[in-house]
């Protein structure tokens, strides 16, 4: 031990070599986030006559390496608002954590009133195009699914810009190319939401979560999937695509290693 | 906060009791709410004949507003925080700010001055009216930072009178219907005046707010038919006001 206090209780120069101070400090400017790490993978969900449904399978890819097995994208937030997260898991993480703030700061308030999907949708636009105009965006692609203020069918979506989009389906990431189609056949517009029943909207749900492993690389045949009514959330975190059939793959050509 | 500003066995705070007295100088208003509206009616003064009357009934956002009495610019303060708060709920959550919500807030406010040194109390009595989800309320704020939701209230100067007869007619005020509701609150304000004085289209002020309606501030001859409704059995006003006095 020597006379110096400030020295006390840190690696030995003499032992390991002085501190390199290089690694204390950052050359040149700020960066922040320029494209994500961990992501989660497409978000489709569909309005049907008193509620909506939602789905996101449960797996975090690093890059093509299918990474964490069992992450759960699906947020409940209250008895009437879902959010799911597509893109960046850990800024999902963090927006995990806003929402809990969010939501404890509401409940200690005296109002009995929570905050609908459409409150929340705001809010996390707010959120999101904020984060962007820092230029340090949160790299996800949201939607929100509940109920609005008159208990009506709500959904919506927010991305990483602060973009909002509405529309009786909406799928994000692939989904968007390979699941809003088949969405669509069932639900081609807003009229149409009053005519279709909650196991019609399931089942097409479901049937996209299907095309997407079929044809998704990043994806999982492990699911979350959520119904929100007037009666609340209805979130299975568990479930295994059904009835699948390969069929199709016999006769793709042009990829891999075949040569007629 | 000096020694001398508080009582030490009692707990008094001697400058929040001013401030109350204050509440008490401020001309009447009183408040009331039935299942579907939530009404505020106040008594303007003017310092002087030429001048302009104080205004005592101040909207905030379309849902609510506020009526007051005592020191109207700490008023001003109020009311402009509570409509940047207002805003701000409107703009991130896309909500109307709940009326127990923004009470509390300001209520809180009021309380950090009570007890701060180099701080004094706000002078001013509020009622906060108007609808949110949950229906329309009737909120009382004093400057000790004291909130209270109300069936009906009134405050300032001589409002015991009007006081009295709310309680009189509380259970009726549930079930009323809008006009029946300012009737009620015209009737309780009329009841704090003077022998001398009349409620005129000049000095009243009446603020209406109710589910599917926004809250609005009627003056001036707006209030014309609801005065003469209320108030049949006096004699119609000269329209025009009095022949001009001359020096001949």
């Amino acid at each position: 031990m020597n006379h110096f206090p400030q020295a006390w209780g840190r690696p030995r120069d003499d032992v390991y070599g002085s501190y390199d101070h290089s690694h204390f400090q950052t050359n040149g400017p700020n960066q922040h986030t320029q494209s994500p790490i961990v992501t989660g993978t497409s978000v489709v969900a569909a309005k049907f006559k008193d509620g909506v449904v939602i789905a996101a399978d449960n797996l975090a890819s690093y890059g093509s390496l299918a990474r964490f097995t069992d992450v759960k994208r699906l947020r409940k937030f209250n008895d009437q608002v879902v959010v799911g997260f597509g893109g960046d898991v850990s800024d999902m993480q963090y927006l995990d954590r806003l929402l809990l703030s969010l939501d404890i700061r509401e409940n200690y308030s005296s109002t009995e009133n929570p905050l609908n999907a459409k409150n929340l949708h705001t809010y996390l636009a707010k959120v999101m195009y904020k984060r962007r105009s820092d230029f340090n965006p949160l790299w996800n692609h949201l939607l929100i699914a509940g109920l609005d203020g008159e208990d009506k069918p709500f959904l919506a979506s927010a991305d990483l810009l602060g973009t909002t989009f509405s529309s009786p389906t909406l799928a994000t990431g692939f989904g968007g190319h390979l699941a809003q189609p088949i969405l669509r056949k069932l639900l081609p517009d807003e009229a149409s939401v009053e005519r279709v029943s909650e196991e019609q909207a399931v089942e097409v749900v479901k049937e996209c979560m299907k095309v997407l492993f079929y044809r998704d690389a990043r994806s999982m045949d492990k699911y979350s999937i959520a119904v929100i009514k007037k009666d609340g959330v209805e979130l299975k975190e568990d479930e295994k695509l059904e009835n699948q059939s390969w069929a199709f793959a016999e006769r793709i050509r042009g990829y891999g290693t075949q040569t007629a | 906060m000096f020694r001398n500003n508080y009582d030490n066995d009692s707990g008094r705070i001697f400058q929040v009791e001013y401030a109350q007295e204050a509440v008490k100088q401020g001309s009447v208003v009183v408040g009331v709410v039935s299942k579907t509206h939530a009404v505020l009616a106040a008594i303007k003064r003017n310092a002087e004949e030429l001048s302009s009357y104080q205004k005592k009934i101040i909207p905030i956002d379309s849902h609510y507003g506020i009526a007051l009495a005592g020191l109207a610019s700490d008023a001003r303060v109020l009311s402009n925080f509570m409509k940047q708060q207002s805003l701000a709920s409107r703009l991130t959550y896309d909500r109307a700010i709940p009326l127990s919500e923004i009470t509390l807030r300001i209520a809180d406010r009021a309380q950090t001055n009570t007890q701060q040194y180099g701080k004094r109390p706000y002078g001013v009595g509020l009622l906060i009216a108007g609808v949110d989800a949950k229906g329309p309320h009737l909120f009382e704020f004093q400057p000790s930072g004291v909130t209270q939701e109300m069936i009906a209230c009134g405050i300032g100067a001589r409002s015991q009178m009007a006081r009295t007869y709310l309680e009189r007619h509380l259970d009726e005020f549930a079930n009323s219907g809008r006009e029946e509701l300012i009737k009620h609150a015209l009737r309780a304000l009329k009841e704090s005046l003077s022998q001398d004085k009349e409620l005129t289209v000049d000095n009243t002020s009446v603020g209406i707010g109710g589910i599917s309606e926004n809250f609005t501030l009627f003056e001036g001859q707006d209030l014309a038919e609801w005065l003469d409704a209320t108030f049949e059995n006096r004699e119609a006003q000269d329209e025009g006001g009095e022949a001009m006095e001359t020096d001949s």
